[in-house]
This record gives structure tokens, C-alpha cells and sequence, in this order.
């Protein structure tokens, strides 16, 4: 490893640029003649619009044009679609119902878009917007999943009877009810997995001109994906020929999923700019971003583990019903199955699963993707399950876990990943060390003094990340595949670019990217720039999500490089009239090994585009595309163990320490991966103890804003211990797991099983508020 | 936010003038309630009157033991006057923890005052500290003066120049905040004056700020944490929304009341 | 319209403006400043956050002719040259930012703070200090260590923050 090559901490290249305010995010964009969108939405969760009267707003100050969704209808726009089709057990497809991107006839959550208004400025545009008026008949609403699928519930579109999507099963039922019939212990669960808002501190945005002489779109927007973006917005929603439309996404302000998906917004902003004839700029306020980016989890769980008298896991039987609101979000109905229910085996040796999964309608923002994705709701009910058993089976947590622990890999589970490495005994180990775990009892004493509830719980999470193969999941129903694709440009004095179609907003790609280059051709890290989130500019590649751009874009990368190096040591073998099999790349320099023969690096990259001397038959220049499709998924896993102490006069819970043991595979830059550890541990302990969305009975969103959205502040978390065991990942060439979203999947578990622990509680429901727990402490006194 | 006319005047006369000249025009004193209200366009003031460079309405005096508090005084000015760190330290405290501290540099004790929210901290101190509000046109007791959500015995065009009060034995402040807005879900000023005792609450009412009778009895006999177990904090007319119950709340009064007794 | 005359910077300008303008959107738009961001409407989240006459305010919750006659120090302002802030460097050195879009209110704020405290500061003060400043990538952990480690930096301290 060299200072700045593979597994170097290295502070980060694009840092200068947002720390001294010069980066370029998509409301930092102007271009000539720009102009501003409001949309009109609706402030009902389910109405019939009845009409629409735009004249007054068309006649206000600065309003270029009030739009309609029957104009867009007119246009042939398309409607919003989920890119991944699951279908029932009975093996029907799942009932997708329509979703435009301005809504017409129907509207079917608060926030929905009815109507957008562009004109001169931003306030202006709002100001038409309160002037467009719409006639609404109020239709009945419904916002929670479980009383959705009862008879006689509300309809939220006509194509999804009794508000059903789908009704999915995975694993063996039979053997899973005969386990539990023959179990000596079995734990029974009802769990709520609370849904929550992702709350990227950038709204989204999106800046769409349409250029008449050459009928082309030019589009900056918040995406995570751009190319994903301009697929959809070219095959499906009818926008414009990919070839007609560029999607640039610039520094983007996090994403956590909920940048992934195309929404109304840009569908809107593109078509208005077309037909307005100016260049339209929406950005979001926090309400909207509050009411229509999509949500995460909320799911309802029942569920059985069963036990032999050994207190080994023989069986797990689980019920789920997932709110997905009112319309299927791009990616979807994937979470609550292929990225959940593949994942309940957890560390453990479980013969046999059966897990159902029912999607539904609401009256509410559509549900998908946010980070973790399915996999923190596999992991809290694995977690809290065996946190529950080992209570009632009177063992302690760690010695249940070990008991029932994974050690032979590869190892495949019933629901079907197939788990290519691990130890997790080490990282329970490494974690309760690092936690003193064999001190609490003191601690508990001490905390008891002073008066408060001291509790400590565990988490053993396992997560899959770059889902894979792509003929695989296409199997599964997977619109796209997920391959990432890469480029590496040297460029004639032997400075490099890479275009990588993965994305990054936040995850310090231009770094860690920029590392895997300096390791391979011995140059400084200021030699290599990355360049990504522009189609015009990198080839077609799939984007950063599900904590894929380490093991995928990366992979990707690495394969290139395999063909540049090849490449360049057949020049440098050539200069050198040596061996290309004897040149090794090193000091800046490529050398014929064992002797001093050597050509400066650059030399070589400038002897490939002067083609004056290359090897007979060769190409000029030293360019290479690699796309890597993974051959399975990369499953990173760990330990976290937190301690708490509850107030009981007030019920806050203060989180006294958090461990987390992690094993990520191979490390690029420990720096950012444990800064990505602590970000999803923090978000993680929001979800368990601060963060919930509640939506009363008509439909309106409670949690709107900050006021009543109980984001993580720095008070309300410690500084974390973070540390890491290794075991290569042996699916990729750089043996790299993943690492975006282990901190948000292992920690929500660790959390509510050390509040429950310390309030003597079998269990409590996330979040675990102050009022929570004092009216739980209460209920209990 | 709808469009607005900002003036600046520089005397209480004339922002009174300038006041009582539209109907549909507001003071603006720290702006750090009004502007976001007037950015989701709940409100609409035709004008706003900046009271923040009026000479008359600042500074922090101390006259033998009466402490006079001008309007336009920040929080982070409170917080920060060594006067008050010595003659009323819970005060002091109690606006250096009002909102966060970009907000203190703006908000003032004058804008909270008139603006009345049921979630602020500075109407519990001026109720428990039998302060007197001090306005452009009369002097109002504290007690005449909070008269509800968001209501004030102010009259159209009248303002407040300042508050005083006679500086307590024993005063503090104890608040358990709303775990998303930070504001106060139940936040209770306690002050003693020789015999007399007050207790006032706020973040917890349905009907804004009040002064808890039994707390002040409990007290005035015996000034201690202890003194309150036996007092039953009723949840009658107490607030009950998303973030906690009126039973709830009424346990936090109970709770920080106690803490705030030690405290002082 | 308000006529609104400050010192950005360091350079005077002035501009005649709606009433309604918030300086946030008047060091955006009038003057292409924007590395102040906004990240909210309800005044929490502190991406915007300025020095308005050497202390930290919200710029969202402020209207342009407010501050006129002032002296702002936005995010573009903190160093002059090619040299960073402490505290720009900190972040930096201690990975305390990942999207970028908080940093800047939250290094103008760090700047408020440690200003404020004159060396004396602690991990809970930095916490509880940074109230106003919402982010959501990192866990707030290497910002807090960013923050004591410039304070010390800034204070001539050699104790380097954990």
C-alpha cells in the first residue's frame, strides 16, 4: 500500500470544492432565459378532480404557462411505471396501477401533482400556483396497510382489487409449519417497521431546456442514476430518443435511495420546456420533499421462530404486509421481496423459511428503496426475534447467536442467496470486546444510582450488496440489468480520466476511484480525475445504489485497468525491447524487473498516441471499456452493540456507547468507509428512536417538516467505535463487499433490544420516543 | 412568501406611525418566527416594521434590584449579559437555550413575548417572574397581559419596549423539549420572591402559558424538589398532539418543575 | 421593492429588491453566491447559515433588506488566498463532510462556535452547540472531531481532538 494507493486513509480530493461553497449542485444551475416551476398538488389524499380553472393564474405577473395533465396526455407523455415485475404466488402479475405524471381524473395522496405553473421567478410561480383552482370531490381514505386489505376498504385504483399488489411467497411453507409444530420453544412476534422519510439534506431538483434547432433536452437533476434516468425517460415515459435527451447529475446532496427513482418533477420540467419554450427549473421545498419523495419501510410483520431443545433454530415463518402508497415507485415491489425476504436466514443455520409478502395501496407517498432497502427489515425481525428468544430460553444473546452462527461457506440458505464468506463469530467477538460487554452489569449498577435504565443489546446483521448476476435477477423480474460499467483514458502525458457509470453523492468517489488508479500506474492521486454523472460524457452505466459502487463500479474500473496495463506494458516492452511479461509498473515508471532498464510512465502514454514506435498491428492510444457483470452478490456482515440509559421520570433515551464491527471484505480508504458506517448508524438510530412518518385518517402527513420530523442531531448521538474484520470477498477481483448501508441495516436492532432491555420490556415499537417509552414504562408501573 | 414592504424606523414613534398607518402591517423584531410563518405563507403582512434599530428598545439595565430588559434585546444577548448571569441567572440560562444559536443571534425577548407561542420559553419567565411588560402607550402586569394561543393584551400598533422585574431569590428554568422542533413540550420557570412563589408553564397548555396554583402553594411552604411529590398535576386542558399526551405532559410539568427547584 | 446596500465579502453592493427577498436567495441569485444552500423552510436546518456583523445567522430566515448596512461573510468569503480556514481544513483532514450540501452552513456555524467559546470547548458543547445544523450523511462523528480539532488548531491548543 503506498500513501495514497489501495487501503490508504486519504482525505478526500472533492472536498475543496464543498468546502469553500463551489460546488455545483442542480439549483446552483442557471442558463439563459430560465425559468421557474411551482406545482399545484393536491391537499386532499383521495379526490375525484372534478375541473380545473387555470384562467385567473394564466393572467398573473410573470406566468408563462399553467399545464395540465391533459395537455401532457395530449403530448403522448407516459405514465410512471415500477421496473421490476414481481407476480403473486398464483403466479399473476402484480396490479400496477396508473400514475401520471400530472394527475388526471384522480388524485390519490396528499402532494400528488395536478398542476405545474412556470413563470418568471420562483415566487411568482408560486404565487399563479395559489391562484389555479381546482374542484375536488373527496373520496374515502385509507393510509394504513393492514386495514387497506380488509373488505370494504377504499379503493385506491380500480386495477388492484382490495388494494393488493401482489401476494409473493419464497421457501418451503410445508417443512417451515413442520418445524414449528415440532419445535420445543417457539418465539412469536408482531413487528412494525416504522416508515420513514430519507431526507437528503438537498432537495430534489431539476433543471430541463429544450433546444428547438436541434431538438434535443438537455436535463440536470438530483439523480443518483442518471443513465437509468434517461432510459426511463426515454423508453418508457416518451420524453425524447435517448440519443434526443442528456441527463447531467451534477453534485448531487445524498441520496440514501430516494434519488434513484424518476418522478413527476422531470417528467414535467422536460415536457414543460418544450412546450413553453423556455428552460424550467423546479426545486423542491422540504414540504415536498416531505409529501412526495418516496418513503422507506413501513412494513407489518408476524412472525415465528421455532427452537429445538438445543436452542437450535429449526424453523422461520414470517407474514408481511408492505404500504407501498398510492402508486409503485420505479424499483419497488423489489424491496419487500427479492431485497427482504432473501435475507431472513441472517447468520444463522435455519433449515427451513417461509415468508409471504402482500403489497398494498394507500393513500399515501409512495414507498421504495431507502437505504438498506429490505434488508434492515430482515434484520430487526431476525434480531429482535433472537434477542426475544434468548430471553425466554434464559441464555444470553451472544451464546444463542454462536450457537446458531453460519461457519461453513459457501453456504446456501433456503431463501436463495448463497453466502460466499464470513466469520461472524469474529466480529462478535471483536465487538463485544470493544464494548466491554463483560462490564455492564457494573454499568447498569452505576447507571441505577444516578437513576436511570441502563441497557445494553446487540445486533448480527448480514446484508447483501451489488445484486447479481444480471441474467439472474432479470430472472426475477428485473426491468434493467446491474453490471457497472468503466473507461480509463490515459491521456498522452499519462495524467488519467476514468468515466465510471456509478455516481457519487457523498460516497468520495473521486477519491477512493482515483486510489485504485494511483495503486495500479504509480502516479499521484492529483493525476487521475473521475468523471461520472453526465450521459453525454460517460457511457451507459447503472449508478450508486444498494451500496454498489465498491463491488460493481469499482470492479468495473479494475477490469479496465486490467486492459490498460496490458496495453502499456507491451509498449513499454516494446521501448524497452524487453519482455512484456518481465515489465512491472512501478516509482512512476514502467521497468523491465531485475534490471535499470525503465521508461517514465508517461513516456509510454505518449508513445502509444505518437504511434510512432508501437509493436507491429497495434492500435494508437490507451484507452480501455470494461462492463462487469458480478457473478453473485457480495455479502458484508457484522456485530453492533449499544448501551443506552433511559430517563424514567421523562422516557429519553440517551445512547450511551455504539460498537460496530464490521466485515466489509477488503478496504480501498478506511477513512470513507467508516465515515459511511457512522452516517448509517446514525440514520439507523434515528429510525429506532426518533424518526416516524404518521399520516392521520384523512390522509394528511403529520410529520411535514422538521418541526414535527424527528431528525438525528449531533446531540443525539455519541461519538461511535468503529473497527473492521476481514474476509475477502471472493465474487470480485478486489475482494470488496460493500459498505453504504450496513451502518442503517445493523444498528435500528442493537438499538431496541438495549431499550427494551433496559426498561424490562419484551417489546417496544420503533421509534422508541420519549413519550414512548414513559407511556410504556407506564403502562408496565 | 407573499411580497412586502420593509421599513426601518429608527424611534418608537415612528414605528408606531408606521404601524398604525396600515392595518395589514406587522412588527418584525427578530423575524425568526414571523419570516418562517410568512415563507409558508400563513401570513401576510402588507409591511413590516423592523424594530431592531430603535436605540429605545435595547440594552439590558439594572436599577437597585429591578432588572429592565429591552424589547430588542437578542437571546444571545440575555444569555450573554454578566448582569444577568448574576442578578438572574435562570433567565439567562433560559435563553441560552432557546431555539439553536444562529437563532439566538436573531430572535428577541421582545418578539417572543408578543408573539405568545405556546411552545416558547420566555412567556413561563415572564409569568414567574411577575414581570412587567412595558409597551409603546402603558405598563401590563404579566398576569393581564398573556391572554392565549398566540394572544396578547397588545392592542393593534401598540409594541413592547421593554420588561421588568424585580430580581428573584431564586429562579430556574427546566424544559424537556419536542424531540423534532426542539421547542418546549413542557417547560416550567419557577421564581421566588421572599414568600411568594410562582410557577408558570409553558409548552404544555392548551391555552398557552399558565402559572400551576398548587405547585406555588406546595413551594411557598416548603421550597424543595420534594415539596411537589404531593402535588397531582392535572392533564386537564393540557396539550395532546403527535409528540405527547396530555397525561404525558403533565408528568414532564411534575418533572421539570422539580428540576428547576434544584436548579435555582 | 427595498433598496439593499452590504458588504459581501468584503465588496460592497447594492441592489434594489422585492420586500420579500431572503438574503439566502439574495447571495444566490443577485450575487451568484452559491455556496450558501437551503435545505429546509422551517428554519432547522442550518445549510444556510451566514455571518451577518461576525455572528452566525440563518439566511433563510432573514430577508435581504434586513441586512442591509451589514457585513455578510458567506461560505466564498471565510478564506482569502489560497490558504483554507481551520475549520475548512479540518473538515477536510477529519472526512467531516460526504454530500457537501450541509457543509458549508455547518463550517460557518463551527466558525460561529469556536469563535464564541474561545478554546474552551468539549465534545457536549460542540454537540449541543451544533443544534442548528442538521446533516444527514455523517453521523455528526467526524464532524465533531473536525470542529475540536480546528479549535484547538485556532487556540494554539496541542491537544488534538480525539
Amino acid at each position: 500500500m503506498g500513501l495514497q494507493g489501495i487501503g490508504a486513509a486519504v482525505p478526500r480530493k472533492e472536498d475543496r470544492r464543498f468546502t469553500t461553497g463551489a460546488g455545483r449542485y442542480t439549483d446552483d444551475m442557471v442558463v439563459q432565459g430560465m425559468r421557474h416551476a411551482a406545482f399545484v398538488r393536491s391537499p386532499h389524499a383521495h379526490a375525484t378532480i372534478k375541473g380545473i380553472d387555470t384562467s385567473a393564474a394564466e393572467g398573473m405577473p410573470g406566468v408563462v404557462g399553467v399545464l395540465t395533465g391533459a395537455q401532457l396526455k395530449e403530448d403522448g407523455i407516459g405514465n410512471l411505471i415500477c421496473g421490476w415485475a414481481i407476480s403473486s404466488k398464483d403466479g399473476s402479475p402484480m396490479n400496477m396501477g396508473e400514475w401520471s405524471p400530472l394527475a388526471v381524473g384522480k388524485v390519490r395522496y396528499v402532494g400528488d401533482a395536478v398542476v405545474v405553473v412556470v413563470a418568471e421567478t420562483r415566487a411568482q410561480a408560486r404565487d399563479a400556483a395559489e391562484a389555479v383552482m381546482i374542484d375536488y370531490e373527496e373520496l374515502p381514505v385509507v393510509v394504513d396497510a393492514v386495514e387497506a386489505l380488509k373488505d370494504g376498504a377504499p379503493q385506491v385504483h380500480e386495477n388492484a382489487p382490495g388494494n393488493l399488489i401482489y401476494d409473493w411467497e419464497i421457501g418451503e411453507r410445508d417443512a417451515t409449519d413442520a418445524a414449528i409444530a415440532g419445535a420445543a420453544h417457539v418465539t412469536k412476534m408482531k413487528i412494525r417497521n416504522n416508515r420513514l422519510v430519507p431526507n437528503a439534506m438537498e432537495p430534489r431538483a431539476a433543471l430541463a431546456k429544450y433546444d428547438k434547432a436541434e431538438d434535443h433536452y438537455t436535463l440536470w437533476t438530483t439523480s443518483q442514476n442518471p443513465h437509468v434516468a434517461r432510459l426511463v425517460l426515454s423508453a418508457f415515459y416518451n420524453v425524447a430518443p435517448e440519443n434526443k435527451l442528456r441527463v447531467i447529475a451534477p453534485d448531487v446532496g445524498g441520496g440514501f435511495g430516494s434519488k434513484i427513482y424518476i418522478y413527476p418533477e422531470e417528467i414535467v420540467c422536460l415536457w414543460a420546456s418544450k412546450r413553453t419554450g423556455v428552460p424550467v427549473k423546479w426545486v423542491a421545498d422540504r414540504t415536498e420533499s416531505f409529501l412526495t419523495d418516496a418513503h422507506g419501510r413501513d412494513h407489518v410483520t408476524e412472525v415465528e421462530m421455532a427452537f429445538d431443545a438445543e436452542n437450535r433454530i429449526l424453523g422461520l415463518k414470517v407474514d408481511t404486509i408492505a404500504n407501498l402508497g398510492a402508486y409503485m415507485s420505479l424499483f419497488s415491489s423489489a424491496v419487500p421481496t427479492y431485497l427482504y425476504a432473501t435475507l431472513l436466514s441472517g447468520q444463522y443455520v435455519i433449515p427451513a423459511i417461509h415468508a409471504n409478502v402482500r403489497t398494498v395501496y394507500t393513500n399515501t407517498a409512495p414507498v421504495d428503496a431507502y437505504r438498506g432497502a429490505g434488508r434492515p427489515e430482515a434484520t430487526y425481525l431476525l434480531e429482535r426475534l433472537m434477542e426475544t428468544a434468548a430471553r425466554e430460553l434464559g441464555v444470553s444473546p451472544a451464546e444463542l447467536r454462536r450457537k446458531n452462527f453460519i461457519r461453513e461457506f459457501p453456504y446456501q440458505t433456503p431463501v436463495i442467496m448463497c453466502y460466499d464468506a464470513g466469520d461472524y463469530e469474529a466480529s462478535l467477538d471483536a465487538a463485544m470486546k470493544a464494548a466491554d460487554w463483560d462490564g455492564f452489569p457494573a454499568r447498569k449498577a452505576e447507571a441505577a444510582s444516578r437513576g436511570k435504565l441502563r441497557g445494553i443489546g446487540m445486533s448480527c446483521y448480514i446484508e447483501a450488496c451489488g445484486i447479481a448476476p444480471s441474467a439472474a435477477v432479470g430472472a426475477l423480474g428485473a426491468g434493467v440489468g446491474l453490471w457497472e460499467s468503466a473507461e480509463v483514458r490515459v491521456n498522452a502525458v499519462g495524467t488519467v480520466e476514468v468515466l465510471t457509470g456509478s455516481h457519487s453523492h457523498g460516497q468520495g468517489h473521486e477519491t477512493t476511484f482515483a486510489q485504485l488508479v494511483s495503486d495500479r500506474f504509480s502516479i499521484p492521486l492529483d493525476q487521475v480525475n473521475i468523471v461520472h454523472g453526465d450521459t453525454d460524457k460517460v457511457q451507459m452505466g447503472m449508478g450508486t445504489y444498494g451500496s454498489r459502487s465498491g463491488a460493481v463500479g469499482m470492479s468495473a474500473i479494475a477490469k479496465a485497468l486490467d486492459k490498460v496495463e496490458t496495453k502499456a506494458k507491451k509498449i513499454a516492452a516494446h521501448l524497452l525491447e524487453a519482455d512484456e511479461g518481465d515489465i512491472v509498473i512501478e516509482d512512476g515508471h514502467c521497468k523491465v524487473a531485475g534490471t535499470d532498464k525503465q521508461v517514465p510512465w508517461f513516456q509510454v502514454a505518449l508513445a502509444a498516441y505518437t504511434a510512432h514506435n508501437l509493436p507491429d498491428g497495434m492500435e494508437p492510444g490507451l484507452k480501455e471499456g470494461a462492463f462487469y457483470d458480478p457473478s453473485n452478490f457480495t455479502f458484508p456482515a457484522g456485530c453492533y452493540i449499544c448501551e443506552v440509559e433511559v430517563d424514567p421520570e421523562t422516557g429519553k433515551t440517551e445512547v450511551i456507547q455504539f460498537v460496530a464491527s464490521d466485515d466489509f471484505g477488503n478496504i480501498i480508504n478506511p477513512l470513507i468507509v467508516e465515515g459511511q458506517v457512522h452516517g448509517g448508524i446514525a440514520q439507523g438510530i434515528g429510525q429506532a428512536l426518533l424518526e416516524d412518518t404518521a399520516y392521520d385518517a384523512s390522509g394528511q402527513l403529520l410529520t411535514a417538516s422538521y418541526m414535527d420530523y424527528a431528525m438525528p442531531r449531533a446531540a443525539d448521538l455519541p461519538s461511535f467505535q468503529v473497527s473492521n474484520t476481514v474476509t475477502p470477498c471472493p465474487s470480485n477481483p478486489l475482494g470488496i463487499k460493500g459498505c453504504g448501508e450496513a451502518g442503517a441495516i445493523g444498528s435500528p436492532p442493537a438499538l431496541i433490544n438495549a431499550v427494551t432491555d433496559a426498561i424490562g420490556v419484551r417489546d417496544i415499537t420503533m421509534p422508541a420516543s420519549p413519550r414512548r417509552v414513559w407511556e410504556t414504562l407506564n403502562a408496565k408501573a | 412568501m407573499y411580497e412586502t414592504n420593509y421599513h426601518r424606523p429608527s424611534t418608537v414613534e415612528e414605528a408606531v406611525a408606521l404601524l398604525s398607518a396600515n392595518p395589514d402591517a406587522k412588527p418584525l423584531a427578530g423575524g425568526q418566527t414571523l419570516i418562517p410563518t410568512m415563507k409558508q405563507r400563513l401570513a401576510a403582512p402588507s409591511d413590516l416594521v423592523d424594530l431592531r434599530h430603535i436605540e429605545a428598545l435595547r440594552g439590558i439595565k439594572l436599577e437597585g434590584r429591578r432588572i429592565i430588559i429591552g424589547a430588542a434585546t437578542t437571546h444571545a444577548e440575555v444569555a450573554g449579559s454578566e448582569a444577568l448571569q448574576s442578578a438572574c441567572p435562570g433567565l439567562a440560562s433560559l435563553a441560552a437555550h432557546i431555539g439553536d444559536p444562529h437563532v439566538r443571534h436573531m430572535g428577541t425577548l421582545g418578539g417572543s413575548v408578543a408573539n405568545n407561542d405556546p411552545a416558547a420559553d420566555y412567556p413561563s419567565a415572564m409569568l414567574a417572574l411577575d414581570a412587567t411588560i412595558h409597551t409603546s402607550t402603558r405598563d401590563i402586569k404579566a398576569d393581564d397581559y398573556f391572554t392565549g394561543l398566540f394572544e396578547t393584551a397588545l392592542d393593534e400598533g401598540e409594541i413592547i419596549v421593554a420588561v421588568s422585574f424585580e430580581a428573584p431569590e431564586k429562579a430556574a428554568y427546566a424544559k424537556f423539549a419536542n424531540p423534532a422542533s426542539l421547542y418546549a413540550m413542557a417547560g416550567v420557570f419557577v421564581a421566588r420572591h421572599g414568600a411568594g412563589v410562582r410557577v408558570a408553564v409553558t409548552g404544555a397548555g392548551s391555552d398557552g402559558v399558565f402559572r400551576q396554583g398548587d405547585m406555588e402553594a406546595a413551594l411557598s411552604a416548603n421550597w424543595s424538589p420534594a415539596a411537589l411529590d404531593s402535588v397531582t398535576v392535572s392533564a386537564d386542558d393540557l396539550m395532546d398532539d403527535l409528540h405527547a399526551s396530555a397525561a404525558y405532559r403533565a408528568s414532564l410539568i411534575k418533572t421539570m418543575a422539580k428540576r428547576a427547584v434544584a436548579a435555582a | 421593492m427595498a433598496k439593499v446596500e452590504l458588504t459581501v465579502n468584503g465588496r460592497k453592493v447594492a441592489r434594489e429588491v422585492e420586500g420579500r427577498m431572503l438574503l439566502a436567495h439574495f447571495l444566490r441569485e443577485e450575487l451568484e453566491l452559491t455556496g450558501t444552500h437551503i435545505g429546509c423552510d422551517t428554519s432547522q436546518c442550518g445549510a444556510c447559515v451566514v455571518h451577518v456583523d461576525g455572528k452566525a445567522v440563518k439566511s433563510c430566515t432573514m430577508l435581504a433588506a434586513q441586512a442591509s448596512g451589514t457585513e455578510v461573510t458567506t461560505i466564498e468569503g471565510l478564506s482569502t488566498g489560497a490558504d483554507l480556514h481551520p475549520v475548512q481544513r479540518a473538515f477536510n483532514t477529519h472526512h467531516g463532510l460526504q454530500c457537501g450540501f450541509c457543509t458549508t452552513g455547518m463550517i460557518m456555524a463551527s466558525v460561529d462556535i469556536i469563535n464564541r467559546y474561545g478554546g474552551a470547548l468539549d465534545e457536549a458543547t460542540v454537540r449541543a452547540e451544533l443544534e442548528g445544523n442538521i446533516c444527514r450523511c455523517t453521523g455528526y462523528h467526524n464532524i465533531v472531531k473536525a470542529v475540536l480539532d480546528a479549535n484547538a488548531e485556532m487556540h494554539g491548543q496541542t491537544q488534538a481532538a480525539e
